[in-house]
Parts: structure tokens; C-alpha cells; sequence
């Protein structure tokens, strides 16, 4: 039998049919649904007079849209201020109840991003393909699933037929070996593969992430890495399945119980990939390289060192990159040469999809206890993923040091990640922000974005400007 | 779902690489709860000089002129000539229905993200590759050229510039064949509804969990 890539054993399970110019049907076991990209998908499937497939393999939560203070949240869908939000989580609601899609609403304390209610709720497992209209749905590939984003009409296909109309990827592996060095995070590990091979690298692939660094990873931050492989390009990211994903899973209020578990464990043993599969890619990085990172421009591969200096277009021998430099640094107001460290910062935002769950809100609270935000810092807030995450903060008294170092304290949503609700960026203002994407505008209309760790966002509110971590974790 | 056979048009550039979908259509705009309606906000933030507003209308806000789609020679285009990785970020299908309101129905670049280029040929947009030293050409033939048309033969995949050169390009036959009839994927598949259903029999027998209802 040929050795098979973990993704080559996914895509197998699920293939329904194979059609002979390559594309294929493929069975689509999970499907996560929220506001924004789902409201013509169901407008779609009304006019044309269809149903859901399979109904219960739904699980919907609004997100992108839904403020995050405790006030503008009190009185639930109605009291959402902006009324165009106020309409798109509204009608969520109302698609979800004619069809009879589980929704975990605006207050409900399942409710979050969809893509930390995901695996947390054990609606999304090892082994299973899925989907949902966001990018960064690749998230739930750190369970050994494959998980990507799909665009509405494809949510639309696969309300109506279960399945979608895909074509195989490439197999990449990306092999981070060694050990971190302290205070290195899987937010740094996966800057560092993106500013290595760039935001196209990964482009056509499904990512597997393997070696050491992976392995010695806890499933948040695994979730951190596969979040953003499609900042690398590449759809899905995954890892495989070991004891660190069974531990995991059991318990989760969807996880199979009883005989099921027994039989599933068995099964999910499996997903790795087999010994001498091949890679039509292997990019190696070397873990005890990796130095906490901090974008400096307006995309996910613009990345540096903490102690290092904001590169000089001059240096680049590609003009179209050389180009884009020019127009990274006029954006965000930063000159070639400066320190990275010398970069002040208006705002803090710790959150997203990729850093909101309980490991990162610990990992940015073990920075902020017993200091204080800079009075230079206008805000910081942190934004918990999901209420399951806020509740198990408060019980730990996790908010109670943010509140007492002047951070703000917000309810679970996407947040000032894309600033669709009332968190986000003026003009100008440079913010840490623990998210995925430093695009021109994305936190707010002409916001500079610099991504970074939840430790580096919570040390730079405390110093008012770029730190190493690593001094404080010595500190 | 509009078919696309031969398309001639004005060509426009959008000059620079990795455009983002939320450079295409701004998160604000997202908010919509229809299909239609985008192309006033295509590009906003480099089209006009103030922050867009969902429902605003746009015929009064201070326009940027140097951006191209601005300018006189390129108005009326229909064939958007890019860079690589164009369409990344982002899934927003969104940006496919701008491209598409505003009138694009092509995007031709060296390379484009996968959901986007995925999202394209869903909404009868045709999302093609040429090499890089090709783009360079038609970009150096449209900034010296006003009123610059290019050529979209589909059946034959085929490029065609004033000057007669013809560039060939590759496209997967089933999106081919969706795109030259307009076809709905989903009632293709669910032609398919007897192998959807004799797959999920085999597999709920095999991993009876992966069909455990979400319940509340």
C-alpha cells in the first residue's frame, strides 16, 4: 500500500466521487456557520426552494458583528446600536429558527468566534472535513481534521448537498524541529514560517505542520499556527493527531461517549502521516531560531525580530516587493532603520481567532500582573473568544488583573480584529494587536496593525512601546 | 448564474501585488445582507478620500484621482489587469460580487489566492493566469496605449491584444464548461444525490460519531 500524507487519508475518507478532469465531490461532516457570509447562501436555498442536507451537522454562533460591551450587550440582538449589525445577526437568528439549525445566540454563554466555539464545544473533531465562511476556519485543522474557508455560494452548496465541488491540493509539510526558546510562542512560530516563505508560499497547498515544536505544543497553540496558515496562503493547516488531541477532545460536549470513544480513538490513531509519504514541498525552520516577532508592514509576511530594525526597501532586489515596502512604511508612518523596539503604540488589542483562548489570555495575564498599562496607551482590551473562555478567565480571577493594570475586560466576539462592530483603530494610531491580518484599514480606516504574541501585546501596553518579553519573563 | 463566452473590454490596472479582499470591499461593507449592490464600494479606500459608510451614497464623496479606476481613459473596464496573489486574505465572497457590480469580468494576474480565485468562477467571473513576464507586457502595452481592449476568448482560451498577439491560458475543464453555460454547481451535484446518500450510509456504519446531531 502507498505511504499517504495525513491530508491524503482525509481526503480519501471523504471523497464521494472522483470526477475525471480532477475535480471531485467531497462529504463535508461539519459545517460552521455565522452572520456574515451566511445570509445569502440562505436567501439562495429559499429561492431556489431547497433544505439543508443534513441539518444537524450545523452549528452556527454570531461573531463578527457583535459588540463586546457588557452594555451594548445587556439587552441582547435588540440593543446591538449599529443597526446594519443589528440586521445581519438578526437575520441569523431568523434563518436559523425557520430551519432549525442549532445557534448559540448573542448571549448564550456558548457564543463566540466561531473558530474557538468550534473545538471547544467538540462540534468539530479529528477526522472530519469542515467548513465554514471564514478564511480561518483551517483553525480546527490543529485537531488532525481538514478545515478550511469556503465563500457564500459554496455555503450555499453545502447546506443544499452536504458536499463540495473540490479539487486535491498539494501536500506541503513544514517542519519546525528543536526546542523554543523562552517566551517564544506558537503566535512567533507561525510569523516566522509566513515571513519565510511569504503570503503566496503555502498557495495551492494543505500544510501539515510536524516536528518537535509541534509535538511539544498544547492544542491552543497548535490552533494558533493552523489559524494562520492562510496567512501563508495555503487553505488548510494541520497536525496530527497524538495523546495531546485525545485529551483534548474527551469530555467536549459533542465528543463521542462510550463505545463510540472507544472506537473513535481507535480511528483517530490513524491520522498521521504514514512513514515515507511524500511532500510535493518540505520547508524547514529551526525552533530555537525563532525570536518573538512583530509585523512591521501591511502584510502577515512583513515580520522582524524584537531586536531587530525596519528593513530598507534599497535592500530589495524585487521591485514589485520593493514597491510594496515603499507602501507599507508610508502607511503605517515608519522609516527604514528604526528600531522595532522604538515603535510606540496607541492601542492593545488582545483576541481574534487565533490568540482568544484560555492559554492566551493566562499567557497575557502572567506579563500584566502587578503592573500598569502606560498612560501613553489610549486602550487596552482584551477580548475573550468565547464565553466558555470568559468564565473559565473570571474563575482563574484572570480579569481582575487586567482590570486592575487599566486593561478593559469586553464580552466574546471578533472584535477590533476587523473592527465590524464599534472596537476599532482612528487613523493613524499603531496598535499590538494579537490577530491575523495587518492590512491597510483592517482594524479600523488608516489603523496600523502590528502583530504580535499575547505576551508581546500585554508588555508593549505595560511599556507603552515594543519590549522583549523575554526581559520581562526574566524581569 | 451569468455565462461568460467572449468578453471585450477596456482593460484597467491595479498595479501592485498581494491585493487583499479587504482592499477589494472593506470589512464595513460586509454588513449587507444581499448579493448586489458593491460596486459603488469596490476599492473604497483607495477610491475615495474619505471612510465609506454601509448605505451611503457615494456620487458626492472626494473621489482620489490618481487611483486609476478614477480616471477618464479607464472608465467603462471590464477587464482588471492585477499582480500576484491577488484576491488573498480574506473568503469574502464579497469581493467577487464588487469586482462584478462595478462591471470586471475578468481579473487576469500572475497568481491568485485560492478561496477568491474558488469564489470567482462562482459568480461568472473569470479569474486568469498568465505568466509573469506576459502581465508585464499587457501592463507596458496599457499604460502606453489609451482605450487599451483586451480580448477573453473562452472556448478557445485564448488573450487577445489590439496589436493581434494571442496569449493561451490554462482553465479546469468543469469550470470551463459552468462558466460557457452558466451552470448552478448545486444542481449538478445534487444530480449526484444517490452517491451522496450511499456515502453517508457506509459512514455512519464505519464512524457512527461523525453523524451525532448538534443539539442544544
Amino acid at each position: 500500500m502507498t505511504a499517504k500524507t495525513l491530508y491524503d487519508k482525509l481526503w480519501d475518507a471523504h471523497l464521494v466521487q472522483q470526477r475525471d478532469d480532477g475535480s471531485a465531490l467531497i462529504y463535508i461532516d461539519r459545517h460552521i456557520v455565522h452572520e456574515v457570509t451566511s445570509p445569502q447562501a440562505f436567501a439562495g436555498l429559499r429561492i431556489a426552494g431547497r433544505k439543508p442536507w443534513r441539518v444537524d451537522s450545523i452549528l452556527a454562533t454570531p461573531d463578527h458583528n457583535v459588540p463586546t460591551t457588557i452594555k451594548e450587550r445587556a439587552s441582547g440582538v435588540s440593543g446591538i446600536e449599529d443597526p446594519v449589525s443589528l440586521i445581519q445577526v438578526q437575520t441569523l437568528d431568523d434563518n436559523c429558527d425557520e430551519y432549525g439549525i442549532v445557534e448559540y445566540k448573542i448571549n448564550d454563554l456558548r457564543q463566540g468566534i466561531v473558530h474557538v466555539v468550534g473545538p471547544e464545544s467538540g462540534a468539530c473533531l479529528p477526522g472530519m472535513t469542515i467548513v465554514c465562511g471564514d478564511s480561518h476556519t483551517a483553525t480546527n485543522g490543529a485537531l488532525g481534521a481538514l478545515a478550511h474557508g469556503i465563500g457564500t455560494s459554496e455555503v450555499e452548496h453545502v447546506l443544499a448537498t452536504q458536499c463540495l465541488v473540490a479539487k486535491k491540493m498539494g501536500n506541503m509539510r513544514i517542519d519546525v524541529n528543536g526546542k523554543l526558546g523562552e517566551g517564544v510562542t506558537p503566535k512567533d512560530v507561525v510569523l516566522a514560517i509566513i515571513g519565510k516563505i511569504g503570503t503566496a508560499g503555502g498557495t495551492g497547498y494543505a500544510v501539515e505542520f510536524a516536528g518537535d515544536v509541534f509535538r511539544d505544543m498544547s492544542m491552543e497553540g497548535r490552533m494558533t499556527v493552523c489559524n494562520m496558515a492562510i496567512e501563508a496562503g495555503a487553505r488548510a493547516g494541520m497536525v496530527a493527531v497524538d495523546d495531546t488531541t485525545i485529551e483534548y477532545v474527551k469530555g467536549r460536549p459533542y465528543a463521542p461517549t462510550g463505545e463510540n470513544w472507544e472506537k473513535a480513538v481507535t480511528a483517530w490513531r490513524e491520522l498521521t502521516s504514514d512513514e515515507g509519504a511524500h511532500f510535493d514541498a518540505v520547508v524547514e525552520l529551526n525552533g530555537a531560531d525563532i525570536l518573538p516577532q512583530v509585523s512591521w508592514g501591511t502584510s502577515p509576511d512583513m515580520v522582524a525580530d524584537i531586536n531587530a530594525t525596519v528593513p530598507a526597501p534599497a535592500d530589495e532586489p524585487d521591485a514589485v516587493k520593493r514597491e510594496g515596502m515603499l507602501r507599507a512604511l508610508e502607511y503605517m508612518g515608519l522609516e527604514a532603520g528604526q528600531k522595532i523596539a522604538d515603535i510606540k503604540l496607541d492601542r492593545v488589542f488582545i483576541g481574534s481567532c487565533t490568540n482568544s483562548r484560555i492559554e492566551d489570555i493566562r499567557a497575557a495575564a502572567l506579563v500584566v500582573k502587578g503592573r500598569q498599562k502606560s498612560s501613553s496607551v489610549k486602550q487596552a482590551m482584551v477580548v475573550p473568544g468565547s464565553g466558555v473562555v470568559k468564565a473559565q478567565a473570571e474563575a482563574e480571577g484572570l480579569d481582575k488583573i487586567f482590570v486592575a493594570a487599566g486593561f478593559e475586560w469586553r464580552e466574546p466576539g471578533c472584535s477590533m480584529c476587523l473592527a465590524m462592530n464599534a472596537d476599532k483603530l482612528g487613523a493613524g494610531e499603531h496598535c499590538a494587536s494579537t490577530s491575523n491580518r495587518n492590512f491597510e484599514g483592517r482594524q479600523g480606516y488608516g489603523g496600523r496593525t502590528h502583530l504580535v504574541s499575547p505576551a508581546m501585546a500585554a508588555a508593549a501596553a505595560i511599556a507603552g512601546h515594543f519590549v522583549d518579553v523575554r526581559d520581562f519573563v526574566r524581569s | 448564474m451569468k455565462s461568460f463566452n467572449r468578453v471585450t473590454g477596456i482593460a484597467a490596472p491595479m498595479d501592485r501585488a498581494n491585493v487583499d479582499t479587504d482592499m477589494i470591499i472593506p470589512k464595513q461593507f460586509l454588513k449587507s445582507i444581499k448579493r448586489t449592490g458593491f460596486g459603488k464600494n469596490l476599492f473604497d479606500e483607495l477610491r475615495y478620500l474619505d471612510e465609506g459608510q454601509p448605505d451611503q451614497e457615494c456620487t458626492g464623496r472626494p473621489l482620489n484621482q490618481e487611483f486609476a479606476l478614477n480616471q477618464a481613459r479607464y472608465q467603462g473596464a471590464s477587464v482588471l489587469l492585477a499582480r500576484k496573489n491577488f484576491g488573498c486574505g480574506s473568503s469574502r465572497e464579497h469581493a467577487p460580487w464588487a469586482l462584478d457590480d462595478y462591471g470586471f469580468r475578468c481579473v487576469i494576474a500572475p497568481s491568485f489566492a485560492d478561496i477568491f480565485y474558488n469564489n470567482c468562477f462562482k459568480n461568472g467571473l473569470l479569474p486568469l493566469v498568465l505568466s509573469e513576464a506576459e502581465v508585464d507586457q499587457l501592463f507596458s502595452e496599457l499604460y502606453a496605449n489609451e482605450g487599451y481592449e483586451l480580448t477573453i476568448d473562452l472556448p478557445s482560451q485564448k488573450v487577445l491584444t489590439p496589436s493581434g498577439a494571442a496569449f493561451s491560458f490554462e482553465v479546469d475543464e468543469f469550470r470551463k464548461h459552468c462558466l460557457l453555460n452558466g451552470l448552478d454547481d448545486i444542481a449538478l451535484t445534487l444530480e449526484q444525490a444517490d452517491a451522496i446518500n450511499a456515502y453517508e450510509s457506509k459512514q455512519r456504519e464505519s464512524a457512527p460519531w461523525l453523524f451525532d446531531a448538534v443539539k442544544n
